[in-house]
């Protein structure tokens, strides 16, 4: 009789993202799900709201990362009025969301991704976590990754009058602008996340990159997928996280396509599968192929390495320079190394950082016009942002008394639900083998392929990014003979 | 003597992950609150598991704090079991107290989400008819995911709450102040809150906190945020803005007023206001500057889909709970 491996918060339960592993009788792995259990119904819910709402509304989709769907949710809305946003406005939206990449990419890093690699994969799961980070690399450390992510979090909290549950941008632009004295004591804030961005990559060099072991991992081991990168770009193909084109390319660094908010649906569409909740986004032209890698692969990635893959540099000098020494470091660009996000997230923190000083020396900065009040109801918009998890689409309409008709969004996370599905059995199988046991090392390298994905099951679960509480059990003939659990 | 460090649980149930934001935002005082209390649960920063909950003596914990609102079985199960295994139980944040934002769902029904989501929108697979359901099997694999319930509940509707700590999220300093007034009542060092309490929050409605200029001014029609900049220092509704102030509890710090931007009532309803709806309707018409029947009803369709704005973080906790349909 065959095993089955779950990986599961608990069966009995509900609501966290499951994995199944099926094995053969002789103990390899034949079949991986990782299935996503739960659905909040916003794309129902917003109907019938008043359209100017719906920015408020929808950043309840997930408190993390609620900024990013504030953004992409006030482009919507801006289209829907016939799309004029004061220019000011425009760069006060660009600077705020700055401050909320660094917040949400230092959560990640210092918080998931950095345990594994400090401590190491296969260390007691009772301290792979922050903690344990912080005791390893010394508490000062972790008062300034503590301080960093406050000060990210207080900026926002200037710009926008809020940080966590966003309610700043109004149809055609801002609900307030950027005082000088408010620009003043952000402004040595900023000169610190720049210092903060230059630290967090020499501890990286420092920690893993002098680690031949951690630098084989991400090159060599099975954490490599050929599918196609996507990111949104500006018109040097730089990452821009709040404007631009999205900007498809596969996996050898050529354009499948471009295209701007309002092609999304000619260019992305959405399989089903009657065993998830979460949807499987795939190149539209290319049309559904399965779960299958190479080149004729109608699958993408849209994560921190995707972005960086679809781009010739980044937009400002000492991001690129990062940006160049990574690849350089990697093999070359574009990378399919997905072990390399965590660097990529480092990368896009020093275009962030540089970006926010650039805003600092604007001097129209602190100007008042930060609104256009909209003249017309249009009733229909598009807003693509780049989402700290990937690519992020919100699409409205709305009647002539602008109340919403219909609302479509393809969240960050979902667009790679089909690669982790394929390198979490990918990975799985290079580590179950027959006559192997799986055990917790084992599974936290399972674990560590989605997390390099910061996936954001807050979206979709309730688990925040990268999360997912586990349980490993491990069927013989019946009877459970193994069972491996943790909580983060 | 040292005295025993309290044994606490912060947990989430359907909800966004913001309240847990809002803990993390109170920085440095999460270095005290681990100073002075075992974490046992908190799936965001410490390490910890279901079964060590379950196999607890009953009301081992002295504070289970739960943010989010009841979607599904796991919600409910969870919140049970804290509440069995504490002496004290916290409900944190809007989603918890009153149902929230995921209550808007409540206006709609599982049937039509499902539809929406899998078979009528712009960018599904062409022809795509695949719902997900509850069993299915994939090359002789049984694979189950979970139906969600009909509809979201608050936590009072599931289980008995000591204390209600409201906002979405809870600003900081008041997550810190309710934290420390709960810790100071369970160490004997002040007195406890009368149970069935708001903590952490104001005794006074917004507008008595807001700093903008009232005139008792009437107004002639509604604005949308959308048709009007606001002036920075008059009282929004008087500027014929609808702004949940006068039925919402205080104790956010005025953050959406005093960005220019009208409040809308994540705070719950203001000491002494049983529905928080019927109260901001009547200070809407409180203010219509008309006798005229069919001026003000001119006046009142300048505020369409009134429901959402009435209720916006308490739909599953208000009168109408959810929608009823013939």
């Amino acid at each position: 009789m065959s095993r089955k491996i779950s990986i599961d918060p608990i069966t009995r339960l509900e609501g966290h993202g499951k994995i199944e592993i099926y094995l053969t009788d002789d103990g390899a792995v034949e079949e991986t799900f990782f299935q996503i259990p739960e659905l909040r119904g916003f794309e129902r819910f917003v109907v019938g709201r008043p359209i100017e709402e719906l920015p408020r509304i929808v950043t309840r989709i997930c408190g993390v990362c609620p900024a990013s769907h504030h953004m992409a949710s006030a482009k919507a809305v801006d289209g829907c009025f016939g799309g004029e946003v004061a220019p000011l406005a425009h760069k006060l939206r660009d600077m705020y969301y700055q401050a909320h990449f660094i917040h949400s990419h230092l959560a990640h890093f210092y918080a998931l991704a950095a345990p594994d690699f400090v401590l190491g994969p296969d260390a007691d799961p009772s301290t792979r976590n922050i903690l344990g980070v912080v005791h390893k690399v010394g508490l000062e450390i972790g008062g300034a990754v503590i301080d960093a992510r406050g000060k990210a979090q207080e900026i926002q909290r200037i710009i926008g009058g809020r940080n966590t549950q966003d309610i700043w941008c109004l149809p055609g632009g801002v609900a307030k602008g950027l005082k000088p004295e408010e620009l003043e004591t952000i402004k040595p804030w900023i000169d610190g996340l720049y210092e903060f961005t230059q630290f967090s990559l020499q501890l990286f060099r420092d920690v893993v990159l002098a680690d031949p072991a951690y630098v084989d991992l991400i090159l060599h081991g099975p954490y490599t997928l050929d599918v196609h990168n996507m990111g949104v770009v500006d018109r040097d193909n730089a990452p821009n996280f709040y404007d631009g084109e999205v900007r498809v390319v596969d996996f050898d660094g050529d354009e499948i396509c471009r295209y701007s908010a309002e092609q999304y649906a000619d260019h992305v569409a959405e399989h089903v599968e009657s065993w998830t909740y979460l949807k499987f986004p795939y190149l539209k032209q290319r049309g559904w192929k399965g779960f299958v890698e190479g080149i004729d692969t109608s699958l993408y990635c849209a994560t921190p390495l995707a972005r960086l893959n679809v781009a010739d540099r980044m937009a400002t000098p000492r991001a690129t320079e990062a940006f160049e020494e990574m690849f350089a470091t990697i093999g070359g660009h574009p990378s399919r190394a997905i072990l390399a996000n965590h660097w990529a997230r480092l990368v896009e923190m020093v275009q962030n950082a540089e970006t926010l000083q650039m805003y600092c020396a604007d001097p129209e900065i602190t100007g008042t016009e930060v609104r256009v009040v909209p003249q017309h109801v249009t009733g229909e918009g598009f807003g693509i942002i780049e989402a700290m998890r990937g690519t992020l689409t919100h699409h409205y309409t709305c009647d002539e008394k602008a109340i919403c008709t219909s609302a479509n969004l393809i969240v960050g996370t979902t667009n790679n639900n089909a690669p982790i599905q394929m390198v979490t059995k990918k990975v799985a199988s290079s580590l179950i083998k027959p006559g192997t046991e799986p055990d917790q090392g084992i599974l936290n390298m399972i674990e560590m392929a989605f997390r390099a994905f910061d996936p954001c099951y807050s979206c979709a679960t309730h688990s925040l990014p990268g999360e997912l509480p586990l349980e490993v059990r491990v069927h013989r003939s019946g009877e459970i003979t193994h069972t491996f659990k943790r909580h983060c | 003597m040292a005295r025993k460090k309290l044994q606490i649980a912060i947990y989430w149930g359907a909800a966004c992950g913001g309240c847990d934001v809002s803990i993390l935002d109170t920085n440095e005082f999460i270095l005290d609150i681990d100073a002075l209390a075992d974490i046992r649960l908190w799936p965001i920063a410490a390490d910890g598991k279901y079964e060590d909950v379950e196999e607890m003596v009953d009301q081992e914990l002295d504070v289970a704090i739960m943010n989010g609102a009841v979607r599904n079985s796991e919600n409910e199960y969870i919140a049970k079991l804290l509440r069995r295994k504490s002496k004290v139980f916290v409900a944190y944040g809007s989603c918890a107290c009153m149902g929230g934002i995921p209550g808007l769902a409540n206006l709609t029904s599982r049937d039509e989400i499902l539809t929406t989501a899998y078979l009528d929108n712009p960018s599904l697979e062409p022809g795509n008819r695949t719902v997900p359901i509850p069993t299915t099997q994939v090359n002789g694999y049984e694979l189950t995911i979970p139906r969600f319930y009909d509809r979201v509940y608050k936590l009072d509707q599931v289980v008995y709450v000591d204390y209600y700590v409201p906002g979405c999220p809870p600003a900081p300093e008041q997550s810190k102040a309710a934290i420390t007034a709960l810790a100071m009542a369970l160490t004997g060092q002040a007195e406890a809150p009368p149970k069935g309490s708001v903590v952490g929050a104001s005794d006074r409605a917004l507008c008595e906190d807001c700093t903008r200029t009232k005139s008792e001014k009437k107004v002639k029609r509604f604005y949308r945020p959308w048709e009007i900049i606001a002036d920075p220092d008059v009282c929004l509704l008087e500027q014929g803005i609808l702004c949940a102030g006068p039925a919402t509890r205080s104790g956010c710090g005025v953050r959406c007023p005093s960005s220019g931007i009208p409040c809308r009532g994540c705070y719950g309803r203001a000491p002494g206001v049983v529905d928080q709806g019927a109260k901001l309707l009547s200070a809407v018409a409180s203010i219509i500057d008309s006798k005229d029947p069919d001026e003000i009803d001119a006046i009142l369709d300048m505020l369409p889909d009134f429901t959402s704005f009435a209720n916006r973080y308490s739909i599953p906790g208000s009168p109408l709970q959810r929608s009823h349909r013939q």
